[in-house]
């Protein structure tokens, strides 16, 4: 009975040392949910933390800042004139230029007219346009007329980022072995991605100039593909939480979907406090958030944060 | 296998049992290890379980008291704080038994956790919601009466853990921090009241009931006295303006809330409403209200107090606006000054503490001309910014750099 016992005591003991030493070898992991190993398989960017803007000189964060100016390229419908009044009323001042691309001219519409119906041709045209009057402006930020975006925003995201490397950020989506940025919720290019892009134009086996009348693929993920072949992936732009900064809803949707999920905190399930967008909103929408963004806020609460954004000249409404 | 002896048999067994319970083991630790994860993760280690720890009310008898208010990691709130010390709020909610689960939730899961006491008055007592049972009927008739009770109540229960007393609807979105800048510069000692500033009826005017109005603890005790004294009495249903000539014949002082630059602070309506809206002439609003009308943005301050027609979607999405979503670094064009007693009381706490970020050196702050055309770029750095942003940065930036640099 007794040697029953040690040998089976015996048996554990090895057992045990034989299980930690196959999970010591790494070939064996007990379980983890997500390893973050996975991780580079997602592309992610993240804002910057506050000890790494910390760590920055001052010097440092002068050259950042100069850096970090963006060009928007905002698409436009001359049917619905109202869109483009509002984004050149409202979030288009904190452009430092914003240039409005209509499919075709209108009276009283000031956008560059592209004279093309086909969507991936508008992009194609509209992106190729930006990087030749881009001047020295270093980011570009695409939007869709109901998209609403806070620029500062999107400068913080990107501000210790090097505009000289390639970078394609916004909400990106999976489909089969293709990432792509979504074009609803706004897609951010580098000046060298857009270079790039620029020059595989030119390859219109790769990158044909208007999507292919039997295999359309929608804009987003052309300008995907096309970005592939020049090396550069998608990233998806994330705060330094995890939650993504580019939302294709409105903010009231969102709140909408926290309500109807009976989440136990609906604010905080929401969305991002520093998010870069927000899609699918009415011009009124648009006025009420430069209230709620630029200026709606409890007294008595600060950040100190590392770079000052001066409101534009010339407007009331933020 | 032919022959197998028991302590073999044993043996083997026992392998697998260790193996089997120490692979458990580990992946419990894996498990736990990358739960925290999410919050180890996160640079200031903020998660929804925290904030929802210090968001914690006591409850005594029906009221909600605040022991925390809501904070974000990486904020500095010393002057909110301050405030929250120093004016001494009790909300009180009019709400009723077939409105809680529709509006007056929303509100106790919003706005109403910014309040040091909170209270929701209805005509049922309810221990699990909490709400105080007023004794009254239902419905619109009532309204008055549910006002003079739960002011009475409010006074009788509350009446040393508050300075100042707000009533607001189930349907009103009130910030409570900007309110108590508002009040900041005036004592709960003397008669005031506060609110959407209406003028017909009452000589100097009565504000709205659904705006939310505030009465300061001098006005609540004549409010109190004047219907002990019979002075006051239920003359009508319609609250606000009863309670308006009540106050004025108590002596109680109709206040202006609007801000430094001439706004409004107490809205009737929704935002959208107020900021795009136009207000077509022949609406009573023109000739109600007690100050200029003033469309589009400038009808509103900043540090706005209330709005009214608040649904539970909008709710949150102003508590969204309100508290959350921000422009990084932006500039606010309001900065209006520190109250007159904070300005001394910070200055005091300055000396004994630490910078707000406790990390080293806070980097100088750089200006950068945003927007607009002209693609003009200044790049300015404050010197000594490091030393100025621990003292609070609403206001008077400039000068206080200027002084320290003499």
């Amino acid at each position: 009975m007794l040697s029953e016992g040690s040998s089976f005591m015996k048996g554990m003991a090895l057992g045990g040392i034989f299980c930690l030493l196959l999970s010591l070898l790494g070939s064996f992991t007990p379980g983890m949910q997500s390893s973050p190993e996975d991780q580079h398989h997602h592309h992610h960017i993240k804002a910057p933390t506050n000890d790494e803007l910390q760590s920055l000189s001052e010097p440092q964060m002068v050259e950042l800042s100069q850096k970090v100016r963006v060009y928007c390229v905002i698409m436009v419908q001359p049917k619905v004139l109202v869109y483009w009044a509002t984004a050149k009323d409202t979030w288009g001042k904190h452009c430092d230029q914003a240039v409005f691309y209509s499919s075709e001219s209108a009276k009283a519409l000031e956008a560059v007219d592209l004279n093309e119906q086909d969507e991936w041709a508008k992009l194609h045209k509209a992106l190729k346009h930006a990087y030749d009057n881009s001047g020295d402006l270093r980011w570009f930020f695409v939007a869709r007329p109901t998209t609403f975006a806070i620029i500062e925003n999107l400068k913080y995201l990107v501000l210790a980022k090097d505009p000289n490397e390639p970078f394609y950020i916004g909400h990106t989506v999976k489909s089969g072995e293709l990432e792509y940025v979504e074009y609803e919720s706004g897609i951010v290019l580098s000046y060298e991605a857009l270079r790039r892009l620029v020059n595989v134009f030119k390859d219109v086996e790769k990158c044909p100039e208007r999507g292919r009348s039997l295999w359309k693929l929608s804009e987003e993920k052309q300008l995907a593909i096309c970005l592939k072949y020049t090396g550069v992936f998608a990233e998806n732009g994330e705060d330094t939480q995890g939650k993504g900064l580019f939302n294709s809803k409105s903010v009231g949707s969102l709140i909408e979907d926290g309500m109807s999920k009976n989440s136990l905190d609906v604010v905080e399930g929401c969305c991002s406090d520093l998010a870069i967008t927000f899609s699918g909103m009415s011009p009124n929408q648009m006025q009420v958030m430069m209230f709620g963004v630029y200026r709606l806020r409890p007294y008595g609460h600060n950040f100190h944060d590392s770079l000052i954004f001066l409101p534009p000249e010339g407007s009331d409404n933020d | 296998m032919k022959g197998l002896s028991a302590s073999r048999f044993c043996f083997y067994l026992g392998f697998v049992v260790g193996t089997l319970s120490l692979y458990l083991f580990l992946r419990q630790l894996w498990f736990e290890r990358s739960m925290e994860l999410p919050v180890l993760g996160g640079v200031q280690g903020s998660s929804v379980a925290a904030v929802a720890e210090e968001r914690q009310a006591s409850v005594e008898r029906a009221a909600l008291i605040n022991l925390n208010v809501p904070h974000h990691t990486g904020e500095d709130s010393r002057v909110a704080d301050e405030l929250y010390q120093k004016v001494r709020i009790l909300c009180w909610v009019m709400t009723g038994p077939s409105n809680l689960q529709t509006k007056a939730r929303h509100v106790k899961a919003t706005w109403s956790r910014h309040c040091n006491v909170v209270v929701f008055m209805s005509s049922v007592d309810d221990p699990d919601f909490p709400t105080v049972g007023l004794g009254t009927g239902e419905g619109r008739d009532q309204l008055y009466w549910k006002t003079i009770r739960a002011f009475h109540y409010a006074l009788e229960h509350h009446g040393n853990e508050a300075d100042w007393f707000l009533k607001a609807d189930d349907d009103t979105f009130v910030v409570v921090d900007n309110l108590r800048w508002v009040l900041s510069n005036h004592t709960p000692e003397e008669p005031l009241y506060f609110g959407k500033r209406f003028k017909p009826y009452a000589k100097q005017g009565y504000m709205s009931g659904g705006a939310g109005y505030v009465l300061s603890k001098e006005a609540l005790r004549r409010f109190v006295e004047g219907f002990k004294t019979k002075v006051c009495t239920h003359t009508t249903s319609v609250e606000d303006l009863a309670l308006g000539q009540c106050l004025e014949k108590m002596g109680v002082l109709a206040m202006d809330s609007r801000d430094t630059w001439q706004r409004e602070t107490f809205h009737p309506f929704v935002p959208e409403h107020h900021l795009t809206g136009k207000f077509s002439k022949s609406f009573w609003y023109w000739n109600y209200c007690y100050y200029p009308i003033v469309e589009g943005p400038q009808c509103c301050s900043d540090l706005a107090v209330s709005f009214h027609y608040v649904d539970a979607e909008l709710m949150y999405t102003l508590e969204y606006w309100t508290y959350h979503l921000r422009a990084y670094g932006y500039r606010y064009r309001y900065r209006p000054p520190l109250p007159q007693g904070l300005v001394e009381r910070l200055a005091q706490s300055e000396r004994v503490t630490v910078g707000a970020a406790g990390r080293g050196t806070i980097p100088a702050g750089i200006i950068v001309v945003g927007g607009g055309d002209q693609s003009k770029m200044e790049a300015v750095s404050y010197k000594g910014a490091a030393r100025e942003s621990r003292i609070p940065m609403d206001n008077n930036r400039t000068a206080v750099t200027q002084e320290r640099q003499q």
